[in-house]
């Protein structure tokens, strides 16, 4: 009944989407379609948690739709639920946020009517039982978000990144469908539960986990397929960039997910391999590009990449204990991975939103133009600091846990057997590391540049604090931040279902243990208690507050900036967002993006002014997607005398296709 | 009786570290004067320094915002519960399970991007250039003090810091090639975490020399106190660190009698003296170096790290 109940609720999303069309330019239309999509996300949210701890099989429907042959085949179980959860919550964040960012909308009839579409689309394809459902609402999202990309098409280079966006999608829907195709097999078993029972043999097996990582991969941003992620998530309106970075990475992580851990069946000891090695260089790489940005929407988009390759560590680390038969810590894994799902869905829309409201109360996404923000929008600047402070993974808030959870499970790796896994475990943990202590330096950069200092521009000095309805939204999520880290042993209970599903086994119940510590294996191994840490910071930091203030001095006066004697007045001698990550760029990008600085001094007496310029490569860029570009532009420009031939000639070729088409027919028989 | 007990020793063990941190600096600061045949600062100058701070009043730029002002506290109580977590005298102490070794990395991760933030909050060129430079130096450290921890915890079988303490002290460790690797890569660490010599000049306000110094600038008064009080209690947890895992002997264990935990921050106390001269005599001995030679510096750091958790994952007995 509940599935029926969620497909009601899709149902009711799509049906959204036409009467959006029609409301599209009417006064109301804003918080008409913002709103009903609130209340139905909010009600599959209840539908899916309900799932998620409810006993018994998974409900599953059969609609007559689609292929005559196969049906469109539905189905709930405790994976299914998890990410519903993460789609909805998402969804319903995103709809609170839109109802006052949506009300800046120059053309709100380009965004209204693929919203709900978009929204029913992600659900669409969380809740789909058989290849042919599956691929269709894949598509059918990623067609969604494209038209919603290309909104705003007039701005900037919105059009190449949808045009980028559309290529790739394309490209990864082909893998995945290339992926479906050869595990449906001769037999064309298309619905999951006959696949599942179908046991591939080991070099399909491999083909299609190939295939699962680059499909789900490039949907997901994983280095070297992430090239269209941080041109299409920024080109979007705000909340639908929270969307795509916080939601629909999500939906291609359960792609691959539903993929390699449950219609593959057992993994070979080696599939760990790929996923482990892809998910170290997504994260190191995603978050160094993410430093080099200085458009607050791209660095966010390019960051996803970075925490994709943590939930890819995650689950490739649990995908190697599987295949070792240890699946205690193989649900630690997976738990920390899947935990990190939801996180970042939570702090990455946070933090959309939050750069959403700065774009609507100055126009501007380039930081080097803001600045000062703290003073004119105080309380959006706070909720951005809580995800910033979560997103790089700080005590006592959510990042840290799942990150924790994620190292705790690296260290169980040495008894692992195989050669290769015992030097590349390490290496991804090094990578780990390095990519937390670079997120942390990002996000000084992003939230100190921008909010913090002087205002840059006019239009920063002038911004007014955003709408309550836009607070409200990121008000919820950063309290998740805090819930999510504060008492993260609800969160990994809620996790076991899924765990249990997936490996038959879950990390240890967490909530009966004393003061809500989490303990994964064994006390004298590990534990962490955030509750306890917060408290203890916040009572002795109040202590020191209380004392201080009490017995010393409490006197305060304001005066000019110390700065060594040297105040100047010009806003612009302060660090800017590249200044910042200079020393950064000197230390990695040498190697990583062939950064040079060429620096012109004018000559003595001269009163021009010096230059210091700033070269980046992309290499990925250059090496992967721009050879097969000029490739194509090439072949297009051979093809094109085609266009200009007589008739006769094209009777030739249309009969000596012919002619070759039938030959391979023949000897292919 | 034993829950007063144990509340009483976490206590203790907190006002043990607030208060032995000013005065381990002015020790190391004393012995660093003495090597360089100079008389140098009375031993309890830097407790003098801290009462004079917070007796006056802040001057706030007019452009910083309640962030700066937040921030000291926050820092200092970071740091300080960080501190109180390392175990001294006695392990097993009430909250000591309240955060591992990594947790406690994240906690001084926490309190570093706030003080980068602080560095950022009025809007000068100083700041942002002790922040930017405090960043790329944290984001070689502190990879390498995981890595660091991954030995450690590799070959103890936990990242409890009791747990770690009681396993080196049982003596079943011995001597290992992955364990000398990582003391050497947490000593460089420590060195650069604390913005000792090599890394950046404590006693110096050069501009284009210093990382620290350059983030506080703007901070006076009780702001400016509490910030030193952490970096002087961030010496002080990294030298207990070191002690703890390394020279773990003499730490009174869970049931200690009141002689024995005596015996124990008597120990702690003699621990925290050799530390203290053979950073001094470290740092006399060698000359600050330029910014961008530190990567190269920590990148050894990191690489040790590394090879030392290899070593752990290819074989047990390294």
């Amino acid at each position: 009944m509940l599935l029926v109940y969620a497909l009601c609720g899709v149902a009711a999303l799509l049906a959204l989407a036409p009467l959006a069309v029609a409301l599209g330019r009417s006064t109301h239309g804003n918080s008409i379609v913002y709103g009903a999509s609130l209340v139905l996300t909010l009600m599959l949210s209840v539908l899916a948690l309900l799932e998620l701890f409810g006993q018994g099989p998974p409900p599953t429907v059969t609609l007559p739709l689609g292929l005559p042959w196969i049906g469109a085949h539905f189905r709930i179980d405790s994976l299914s639920a998890f990410f519903l959860i993460v789609v909805n919550m998402g969804g319903a964040a995103a709809s609170i946020f839109a109802i006052g960012y949506g009300r800046h909308e120059h053309a709100p009839e380009r965004v209204l009517p693929f919203y709900p579409a978009y929204l029913a689309g992600m659900n669409l394809v969380v809740i789909a039982n058989d290849a042919f459902t599956f691929l269709v609402s894949w598509e059918f999202m990623s067609l969604a978000s494209w038209a919603l990309v290309v909104a705003h098409h007039r701005v900037g280079e919105n059009l190449r990144a949808g045009y980028v966006y559309l290529l790739m999608a394309g490209f990864g829907t082909l893998a995945l469908l290339l992926g479906f195709g050869l595990l449906a097999g001769a037999s064309g078993e298309y619905v999951f539960d006959a696949v599942r029972t179908s046991h591939p043999s080991s070099g399909v097996a491999a083909l299609v986990l190939v295939l699962a990582i680059i499909g789900a991969g490039s949907k997901a941003g994983v280095v070297p397929l992430h090239a269209w992620l941080p041109l299409a998530h920024p080109a979007a309106p705000s909340h639908v960039s929270a969307l795509m970075s916080g939601v629909m990475t999500k939906v291609a992580v359960y792609g691959f997910v539903r993929i390699a851990f449950d219609l593959l069946g057992e993994p070979a000891w080696w599939w760990s391999m790929p996923v482990l090695a892809v998910g170290g260089i997504t994260a190191v790489m995603g978050v160094l590009y993410a430093l080099m940005q200085h458009d607050l929407k791209r660095l966010l988009a390019y960051h996803t990449v970075e925490n994709i390759g943590i939930i890819y560590i995650g689950l490739g680390l649990a995908l190697a204990f599987k295949a070792h038969a240890m699946p205690f810590a193989a649900a630690l894994a997976l738990t920390a991975g899947l935990f990190h799902v939801f996180n970042h869905s939570v702090f990455k829309s946070l933090l959309f939103f939050g750069a959403g409201a700065v774009l609507n109360a100055t126009g501007e996404r380039d930081m080097e133009h803001l600045g000062g923000l703290i003073h004119r929008m105080p309380q959006t600047a706070f909720v951005f600091l809580v995800g910033c402070v979560a997103i790089s993974a700080l005590p006592p808030l959510n990042g840290f846990v799942s990150e924790w959870l994620t190292f705790q499970a690296i260290l169980l790796s040495p008894q692992l057997p195989s050669w290769g896994l015992k030097f590349l475990v390490p290496a991804v943990g090094a990578l780990l590391a390095l990519s937390a202590a670079l997120a942390a330096a990002c996000f000084v950069k992003a939230f100190g540049v921008t909010f913090l200092g002087r205002a840059r521009t006019a239009i920063a000095a002038k911004a007014q604090e955003t709408d309550s309805n836009s607070l409200a939204a990121m008000y919820f999520l950063s309290a998740l931040c805090f819930v999510a880290g504060i008492l993260p042993g609800l969160f990994i209970d809620a996790l076991a279902p899924v765990s249990n599903a997936l490996l038959g086994v879950s990390m240890p119940r967490q909530t009966g243990l004393d003061w809500l510590t989490i303990v994964p294996i064994a006390e004298s191994r590990s534990s962490y208690n955030a509750l306890l840490v917060f408290v203890f910071v916040t009572i002795s930091g109040s202590i020191a507050a209380f004392a201080i203030h009490r017995l010393a001095s409490d006197k305060l006066r304001r005066g000019p900036a110390w700065d060594c004697g040297y105040p100047d007045p010009s806003p612009a001698t302060q660090y800017t967002a590249s200044s910042f990550a200079q020393p950064i760029r000197r230390v990695y990008g040498a190697s990583v993006f062939r950064a040079r600085e060429t620096g012109e001094m004018p000559p003595p007496t001269s009163t021009a002014p010096a230059r210091l310029t700033v070269e980046l490569r992309d290499l990925i860029w250059d090496t992967a997607y721009a050879p097969i570009g000029s490739f194509v532009a090439y072949a297009t420009e051979r093809l094109n005398i085609l266009q200009f031939l007589t008739i006769r000639r094209y009777l030739t070729l249309v009969f000596s296709a012919l002619v070759l088409l039938l030959l391979v027919l023949a000897t292919w028989q | 009786m034993a829950v007063i007990r144990d509340f009483g020793l976490q206590g203790m063990q907190m006002m043990l570290v607030l208060l032995l941190s000013p005065l381990f600096t002015g020790f190391v600061r004393k012995v660093k004067a003495r090597l360089l045949r100079r008389q140098g600062p009375p031993l309890l100058q830097p407790y003098r320094d801290l009462a004079r701070l917070m007796r006056k009043e802040v001057v706030l730029a007019e452009s910083a915002s309640w962030l700066l002002r937040v921030i000291p506290y926050i820092v200092f109580a970071g740091t300080w519960v960080a501190a109180s977590l390392v175990p001294t005298f006695r392990s097993g102490l009430l909250f000591s399970w309240s955060a591992d070794l990594i947790a406690l990395i994240a906690l001084l991760g926490s309190a570093r991007f706030f003080l980068a933030l602080a560095g950022l909050d009025v809007g000068t060129s100083f700041g942002g250039l002790g922040s930017s430079r405090e960043v790329m130096i944290a984001s070689l450290a502190e990879p390498a003090m995981l890595m660091i921890m991954f030995t450690l915890a590799l070959i103890a079988g936990s990242t409890q810091l009791s747990t770690m303490a009681a396993y080196m002290v049982s003596g079943e460790v011995g001597l290992r090639v992955s364990l000398g690797l990582a003391l050497l890569a947490l000593i460089m660490v420590a060195i650069a975490e604390n913005a000792r010599i090599p890394i950046d000049n404590p006693a110096t306000h050069l501009e284009l020399t210093m990382v620290h110094e350059a983030m506080v600038l703007e901070y006076s008064g009780r702001h400016l106190a509490l910030i030193d009080l952490a970096s002087e209690l961030k010496l002080l947890l990294y030298v207990s660190l070191i002690a703890c895992l390394f020279l773990p002997w003499g730490i009174a264990g869970p049931d200690a009698t009141v002689g024995e935990i005596s015996a124990g921050v008597a120990v702690y106390v003699g621990k925290l003296a050799i530390g203290g001269i053979l950073l001094a005599v470290f740092e006399t001995s060698i000359a600050k170096m330029r910014v961008f030679r530190v990567p190269e510096f920590l990148g050894a750091a990191l690489m040790l790290g590394l090879l030392a958790t290899l070593l752990r994952f290819v074989s047990g007995s390294f």
